[in-house]
């Protein structure tokens, strides 16, 4: 039995505030080992999108099917909270980064390795008594964060509290407590805002390294187009809720309705700038 | 490089004599605004209920004027002080010492208290307030996990203190009530166990469990809420028990409490001066200070044992994730932790807690009234938890001792106590924020060495 090749399939989904349409029938796919970027002008649903698939949001219409590699599928709207990320394995970062500031970057590492340890800890009872198999899953567990701390380049500053790393550290460490979930399916809201042009090309290699090594497949959010360009393998364009465009890099790019949207100008002038540029 | 002279820091210059006046000044000012009515004019109830009132101007005078020098004073002392945050430097000596100092404290006051009832065996008095102050450091303990952990602030402790307590008083009284089949309809009969001597060892784990059952009762309504609700919620719980209690005259004898609890015995032998109790079974002349220490021992270690079992969750995936939902309920849940069971096993094992401890409170007492389950002692062991620095075991412990012991000790002080009690409290929280312990120890390393968090990165507990 084959796969099939989309790993998040989002179809006819729709967000409604009240009278205000945040999304409004949007249908696309992610494919599997691939990022997908989500971009699109400000106040365009992209986050909206991101809380609807991570369970943040319960969509007022339309369904999202995630399938895993070993064919397991899952209707993300009927899942609830938690279990997104539990049973789906879907995890994801914040826009404004949401660390536990006051644990240390191991320790944020561990948190995330919550429900196997959980598990491996008998639920708490084995553990209470000092099981030596909990001991084992513990230092494993340990022994995985260390190995995301030393490709993020923080093992040094293991013991050190979240909230005393610098920002772009934090970003980054953001993303490793989100793969150490060892998710099939990893959200970015915005990984590069706030970075400086060297820690976005840092940020870039990590993305790729993620989907390349652990063949994870990648969604994010992204103002930042010199990251997007350089590593997205396809791009989704959201104005006002609608898909305007869909596509590889190069063509969305060339898109007069995607230059329409982030001018702000009406097709034919993007049309008239896009001629007159070249 | 060095700074030219004009760019480098210049010290701040000292403020003159005129600001402090005119801050001395406004105290005053407010103070005679204050004190005007509460001072100033002694109202009384005539003879044939007229109001009779007659003025106090010279001690009002006194007291502004007093506010006056005090705050010149004050200001004086900060001055003279330095300003708050600038960095003492303390030579590294004095601060090895120091943190070696603190690393020992745990252990020597371990020791102390084992040894309380040897050195104290004639003073039952101070006994007496050792099993006290133990009691509020095992509620202090049991509290900690639920607001220094979890931050999830309990204004209702008190309530599982209650259940704890009435569940031993009410069980050793009517018998444990034991459901046996039977063939004859209805097939179920009811027969109560009534447990004699070993009354307290049984039922101080049913406590204990009754305890968390209704701190997970507790956990459902308040799931939703967080800070100022939660707190709100929690308090209102712990005056529906106590007015259950008090209202239930049938079960729990109302505001006439109940009397004749068991007195616990020591693994079945009682210690009672009768042929069967303790003191005649080892042949050395009864005295009622060996129920004393027993007590003691008792209490020393059910505090221990909630100490340890706080520090050991603190350290596997529940502690840690109750930790993370202090710091971010968000990202815990989309890091695929259940809120929902994390926040109620937090709210059970405190209530638990609490629950060991009424056990142990009613059988000290031999009586209990809903009178000692008030908010007041809610928010005594809530102080004893921010006042020891949250989450913090160490911390709750000195502080317990603090409050409970130093409270005894201003005893001669008479009605003047609460107001050295108060300015105390005060003084802790200007120099102490966090309170007395306030930096969280990491539950994992990876380098071994000895790090602390400091205590502005952690979150409070808001629920």
């Amino acid at each position: 039995m084959t796969v099939s090749p989309e790993i998040l399939t989002v179809e006819h989904l729709s967000m409604r505030f009240g009278g205000i349409v945040a999304v409004n029938d949007l249908s696309f796919t992610a494919q599997r080992r691939e990022i997908t970027a989500l971009i699109g002008p400000n106040g365009a649903g992209k986050t909206t999108v991101f809380n609807c698939i991570t369970g943040f949001y319960r969509p007022t219409g339309g369904g999202m099917r995630l399938v895993h590699d070993d064919g397991a599928a899952f209707q993300l709207e009927r899942l609830h909270d938690f279990r997104i990320s539990k049973t789906a394995k879907v995890a994801r970062t914040f826009q404004n980064i949401r660390l536990f500031p006051g644990m240390t970057a191991l320790e944020n590492l561990m948190v995330a390795q919550h429900n196997p340890l959980m598990r491996a800890s008998g639920f708490t009872f084995l553990g209470l008594l000092g099981a030596p198999s909990f001991r084992e899953a513990e230092a494993r567990a340990i022994d995985f964060a260390r190995q995301w701390l030393e490709r993020i380049g923080l093992v040094d500053r293991a013991d050190d509290a979240a909230g005393n790393l610098p920002y772009g550290d934090q970003r980054r460490l953001e993303i490793a407590r989100a793969m150490c979930s060892e998710p099939a399916l990893l959200c970015l809201d915005e990984p590069a805002a706030g970075l400086n042009a060297s820690e976005s090309a840092a940020l870039s290699e990590l993305l790729l390294a993620i989907r390349n090594d652990f063949g994870t497949s990648i969604l994010l959010i992204e103002h930042d187009m010199s990251v997007v360009m350089e590593i997205s393998d396809h791009i989704v364009v959201l104005d006002h809720g609608v898909k305007i465009s869909d596509g590889e890099p190069r063509a969305v790019r060339d898109d007069p309705k995607v230059v329409a949207a982030y001018l702000g100008a009406d097709e034919d002038t993007a049309i008239a700038v896009m001629e007159g540029g070249t | 490089m060095a700074l030219p002279v004009a760019d480098q820091p210049i010290a701040k210059p000292a403020s003159t004599v005129g600001f402090i006046l005119k801050k001395a000044a406004i105290s005053a000012l407010v103070a005679l605004a204050l004190f005007s009515l509460m001072i100033g004019i002694r109202t009384e109830a005539g003879p044939s209920g007229q109001l009779i009132y007659w003025t106090r101007f010279g001690d009002l005078a006194a007291i502004v004027a007093a506010v006056f020098v005090g705050s010149i004073l004050f200001e004086l002392l900060r001055q003279w002080l330095g300003p708050v945050g600038t960095t003492v430097v303390v030579p590294p000596q004095v601060s090895k010492g120091l943190s070696v100092a603190g690393r020992l404290l745990a252990p020597a006051l371990l020791i102390f208290a084992l040894l309380v009832p040897v050195i104290f065996y004639n003073q039952r008095y101070l006994l007496d307030l050792g099993i006290l102050v133990l009691t509020y450091v095992m509620l202090g303990w049991g509290l900690n996990v639920v607001v220094g952990l979890a931050g999830l602030l309990d204004l209702g402790y008190v309530a599982f203190y209650a259940v704890g307590a009435y569940s031993y008083a009410l069980l050793a009284h009517y018998g444990l009530p034991l459901p046996l089949l039977s063939t004859a309809y209805p097939f179920i009969t009811v027969e109560h166990l009534q447990l004699g001597v070993w009354s307290f060892w049984v039922l101080l784990p049913i406590s204990g469990l009754l305890a968390a059952m209704w701190g997970v009762l507790l956990g459902f309504p308040v799931l939703r809420l967080r800070g100022d609700y939660l707190a709100i919620v929690t308090l209102a719980f712990g005056e529906i028990i106590r007015l259950v209690i008090l209202n239930w005259q049938d079960l729990t004898g109302g505001p006439n409490g109940i009397s004749g609890i068991p007195r616990p015995t020591l693994f079945g032998i009682p210690l009672t001066p009768g042929d069967d109790g303790l003191a005649a079974m080892l042949g050395i002349p009864f005295s009622p200070t060996h129920r004393l220490v027993f007590l003691f021992y008792l209490i020393l270690a059910l505090a221990l044992l909630t100490n340890w079992v706080a520090i050991r969750l603190r350290r596997l995936p529940i502690g840690r994730a109750w930790e993370a939902m202090r710091e971010d309920e968000v990202a815990c849940r989309a890091l695929g932790i259940n809120i929902t069971t994390t926040k109620l096993s937090a709210f059970a094992i405190g209530a638990m807690f609490g629950g060991f401890a009424g056990a142990f409170f009613a059988t000290r007492q031999g009586f209990i009234s809903p009178e000692s389950f008030t908010f007041q002692e809610s928010a005594l062991v809530l102080a004893i938890v921010v006042l020891g620095g949250m989450g913090s075991q160490l911390g709750v412990a000195l502080a317990a001792l603090t409050m409970i012991g130093g409270f005894e000790l201003f005893r001669g002080l008479d009605q003047y106590r609460m107001l050295v009690f108060g300015a105390v409290m005060v003084l802790l929280m200007i120099w102490r924020p966090r309170g007395l312990v306030g930096h969280r120890a990491p539950s994992v390393f990876l380098h071994r060495e000895r790090t602390t968090i400091a205590s502005d990165m952690v979150k409070e507990g808001r629920g």
